[in-house]
């Protein structure tokens, strides 16, 4: 298919990237698809912060602190404010990643490279509800998605599986094995240990197969047995190692059928092997394949699209740059027009983008997603951030994404508007809003109308 | 009944340009911003209450599934104590034990304001309900609660809505969802309000009928927007109603407390209740006084002239896998929100109040044994909760299977007895006064071998 080049470097930076930052249609220009191409690496995406704390050093923080709030609560100073300053000191981690994160997405040049990235984080959600998962997003993020976002889907899964924060966020860190030496071991002692089957439900329903792949409950039950065992190291224990432990004793015994599948005891590989399973299923192939097809083109997407998406999956061995590229060189990717809604975050980093400036202070990023409904690091389930316009088009996010551009607006009053608005929409800029942005009485008010304009709040 | 608007043109510049000035909804509106009047704005320019009677109804999603049997113990069921161990909630006189209903049903302790309105007649359980789903899956489950289909995303609109459309023309009945998303129960043709706390978007009036302008053919923008100034505009009045006065702190009860969990947490997130010990309980006082002034303002919105009939409210976070605690804790905290924001719907409703149900419901139960981490799973039925000064008098709604290890849901789960529609059913079309037709065929389509529950209004 043919592509108008004007249309195709706008549909290039605005809908494949985060938008467009000054310059960048017009450098996608010449070869839309191969400026997208480009941004496809073996080394994964690129990591909001380079040199940042590991989830080990996260969690030897949180287990300092765990020992020295237990002190205080021994002597009853557990309210005092070395206490709540300490707990305030963790959680400003969190902040820290995230305004991280936030400045890599409006500034970055690999705008795709990004959001194929902020994609499979979502698929792989760890929520910051809780103040030991709050720490690790981040880490969780640049450990267990970035690296692998260009490589196979297995590898991927099983890095998210395996950490820290997915193990705590759903539980499994817990689970342990009914007939397992350590719940033997417990009932001596009065204590039921047991299984708890959130991970495992949700690997099936939400990151491989999905949840109309016809497994049952038993199934759900038989992959929780497989992946007891499957803990970290305990954090106010120092001699425990900080991040991913295999606890055998834990690990209830015996073969597991799953999904009509026998897999023989085999300690912490006995889960892994289910895990390279679910990873080859064709559900999983075209579960993934309609969620990407659903994020990039159309919240009711093409069914020619998601087929082709899921058999490169499939002849690919789940290879995620190859899927990329398909998707890149599919048409039905291209399509004029705008039907994707952009989320809070989306809106905010396009914004950013398209005058050139940054946040410097994540307060000025949180507070705003938050009454926007976009909770920085905070998606509602596991299921992640929701994907279609309904969610996110409410009356009042609507009002409430117009009150925050006149702010925003507020500081661009040196900003030639109309320039502003070519680089940021090129040949998606409607004759319609160029024409209102025109009639502004002042530049604040004519960057407002464009930031709100229908085609700058789609992509 | 008040006289229409004229339209007034927005900005004089724009009536010297008749190409580019259009005097309708965007006229209007300006107009009514200015005047700080909202009721010229309704489509008939009646008092809609008329449409239902005065009658007001209140749906909760409580998300995640909320285990049934914590929220209303069967403390006199004698598998109840075995089955729940460390997380049953004590017995009636007990210390933190369960506040009595009958014999066999409590409420948690957790529930003060509840059960005085349970004293009263004016609060039931219906304590084995489920919808028609059995997958065990949060968002499937929910689909089905929400869009009052029999199956898993068979219709993209929510039951709610296809109900205010049964209760009138377009506009007569007017809908609010509270939270910064709109949920798919209130998702449909009509076009519902939405509201979250958060600052004044009036303050300039061109920007606003500019934007309208804009989105004239913009089938998503222009209808949130118009909505959404609307019930800005309405939530001053609403809040300054309120007697409790909300305003100073109404931007943080908001954000965290309706559009996520119940339990109001800063900006970046510390404060869930439950698994992560620390920050826990210093955070339980202030997030009860939110739930109270969000209750509040939600009746402020209901009594105002104009007000909404129908609302939708969306708590989150009942997802209780682990430590889900017993008369304390994770899960007790949770249901001290709810029983906040229901106390203070129902005082700042004041009269209203014997015109109002409010139902509570969840996407499906807990397990009936506790697991092996002090929580519960996915299970299947749960209880439903009904209050309201128009119920009638009258015990459990629907049959209590017992605990029997026999009569337990694949030998798991609290067994239904009750079909979620029912109970919806029996509200719609008692108290709203939606015919049955439209209950089995639209609202929920095929659903006509499920008869309304009877005899609750």
């Amino acid at each position: 298919m043919s592509l108008d080049r004007d249309l195709g470097g706008a549909i290039a930076a605005t809908r494949f990237g985060l938008g467009a930052r000054p310059g960048e249609i017009a450098s996608a220009r010449s070869d839309p698809r191969g400026f997208l191409l480009d941004q496809i690496s073996l080394r994964g995406a690129d990591l909001a912060v380079p040199d940042g704390q590991s989830s080990t050093q996260r969690l030897a923080e949180l287990g300092a602190y765990q020992r020295d709030r237990k002190l205080a609560l021994a002597t009853g100073d557990a309210k005092s404010d070395p206490v709540k300053m300490a707990a305030k000191l963790i959680r400003d981690d969190a902040g820290t990643d995230f305004l991280a994160r936030v400045q890599l997405g409006v500034k970055t040049d690999a705008g795709f490279r990004e959001r194929w990235a902020l994609f499979w984080a979502n698929h792989f959600t760890v929520s910051a509800g809780k103040l030991n998962t709050a720490t690790l997003v981040g880490p969780f993020e640049q450990e267990a998605i970035r690296p692998y976002v260009f490589g196979r889907f297995e590898d991927m899964l099983f890095a998210s599986s395996s950490h820290p924060a997915m193990l705590l966020y759903l539980d499994q860190a817990q689970s342990v094995g009914p007939n397992s030496d350590l719940a033997l071991l417990a009932q001596r002692a009065g204590k039921h240990p047991g299984l708890n089957e959130n991970l495992a439900r949700e690997i099936l329903e939400l990151h491989t197969v999905g949840v109309d792949a016809g497994y049952s409950q038993a199934d759900v039950t038989e992959f929780a047995r497989a992946m007891t065992g499957w803990s970290l190291g305990r954090t106010d224990h120092p001699e425990d190692p900080q991040g991913f432990l295999f606890r055998p004793h834990a690990h209830e015994p015996g073969a597991r059928t799953i999904m009509g599948k026998r897999y023989g005891e085999d300690g912490q590989a006995q889960a892994r092997a289910v895990m390279a399973d679910l990873a080859a299923s064709p559900h999983t192939a075209r579960h993934l394949s309609t969620k990407i097809a659903r994020h990039f083109v159309s919240d009711d997407p093409p069914p020619a699209l998601v087929d082709r998406l899921t058999k490169t999956y499939l002849a690919s061995g789940g290879r995620l740059d190859e899927v990329a590229a398909t998707l890149i060189r599919s048409p039905e990717a291209w399509d004029p027009r705008a039907s994707k809604f952009k989320t809070p975050y989306e809106f905010m980093i396009s914004s950013w983008r398209a005058t050139d400036t940054a946040p410097t202070d994540v307060a000025q990023v949180a507070k705003t997603l938050n009454e926007m409904g976009q909770k920085p690091f905070s998606a509602p389930s596991p299921k992640g951030w929701p994907e279609e316009a309904p969610a996110w088009c409410a009356p009042d996010a609507v009002v409430k994404r117009m009150t925050w551009s006149e702010g925003f607006a507020q500081g661009l009053s040196d900003r030639d508007p109309m320039q502003l608005a070519d680089n940021a929409l090129g040949a998606r800029l409607s004759p319609l809003a160029a024409k209102t942005i025109a009639r502004a009485e002042t530049r604040p008010e004519a960057v407002t109308i464009l930031l709100m304009s229908p085609e700058f709040q789609r992509r | 009944m008040s006289a229409p608007l004229t339209p007034t043109p927005a900005h004089p510049r724009e009536s010297e340009d008749p190409g580019f000035f259009r005097p309708t909804r965007r006229g209007a509106l300006a107009g009514a911003l200015g005047l700080g009047l909202t009721i010229e704005l309704l489509p008939h320019g009646a008092w809609a209450d008329t449409a239902t009677g005065g009658k007001k109804l209140v749906v909760i999603i409580c998300r995640g599934g909320l285990d049934g049997l914590s929220l209303s113990p069967p403390i006199g069921d004698a598998n109840y104590a075995p089955l729940r161990g460390a997380i049953a909630i004590a017995p009636f006189g007990a210390k933190d034990g369960a506040l009595p209903l009958d014999d066999t049903f409590g409420l948690h302790p957790a529930m003060t304001a509840t059960h005085a309105l349970a004293l009263k007649g004016e609060a039931r359980i219906a304590p084995a309900i489920a919808t028609p789903d059995r997958e065990r899956s949060h968002f499937e489950a929910q689909d089905v609660l929400e869009s009052g289909d029999a199956v898993v995303y068979a219709t993209p609109s929510g039951w709610l809505n296809r109900a205010v459309e049964a209760m009138g023309p377009a506009g007569r009945v007017r809908a609010l969802s509270v939270g910064a998303t709109v949920p798919l129960i209130l998702r449909g043709r009509i076009q519902a309000a939405s509201w979250s706390p958060g600052g004044a978007a009036d303050r300039d009036r061109r920007l606003p009928a500019i934007l309208q302008d804009l989105y004239a053919d913009d089938p998503l923008l222009g209808p949130a927007l118009a909505a959404g100034l609307t019930t800005r505009a309405m939530a001053k009045i609403a809040a300054s109603d309120a007697a409790m006065a909300p305003p100073p702190d109404m931007s943080q009860a908001s954000a965290s407390a309706m559009a996520s969990p119940p339990m109001a947490s800063p900006p970046m997130g510390g404060a869930t209740m439950g698994a992560a010990p620390p920050t826990a309980q210093p955070l339980l006082k202030p997030g009860l006084a939110q739930a109270r002034t969000l209750g509040a303002t939600l009746a402020g919105f209901m009594i105002q002239p104009g007000g909404a009939q129908v609302a939708a409210v969306s708590l989150d976070n009942f997802d209780t896998h682990a430590n889900q605690g017993a008369g304390q804790g994770q899960l007790a905290g949770r249901l001290a929100y709810v029983d906040a924001f229901l106390d203070g719907l129902a005082k700042e409703l004041g009269p209203a109040w014997r015109e109002t149900v409010v139902v509570m419901a969840t996407e499906f139960g807990r397990t009936a044994r506790v697991n092996g981490t002090a929580g519960t799973d996915h299970g299947t039925a749960s209880t439903a909760l009904v209050l309201g000064g128009a119920l009638k008098k009258g015990g459990i709604i629907g049959d209590w299977p017992t605990l029997t290890q026999n009569r337990l849901f694949e030998n798991r789960d609290t067994a239904p007895t009750l079909d979620m529609r029912a109970l919806f059913k029996g509200m719609l079309r008692d108290h709203m006064g939606v015919d049955r037709a439209a209950l089995d065929r639209v609202v929920f389509p095929g659903s006509g071998s499920v008869a309304p529950v009877a005899g609750v209004v």
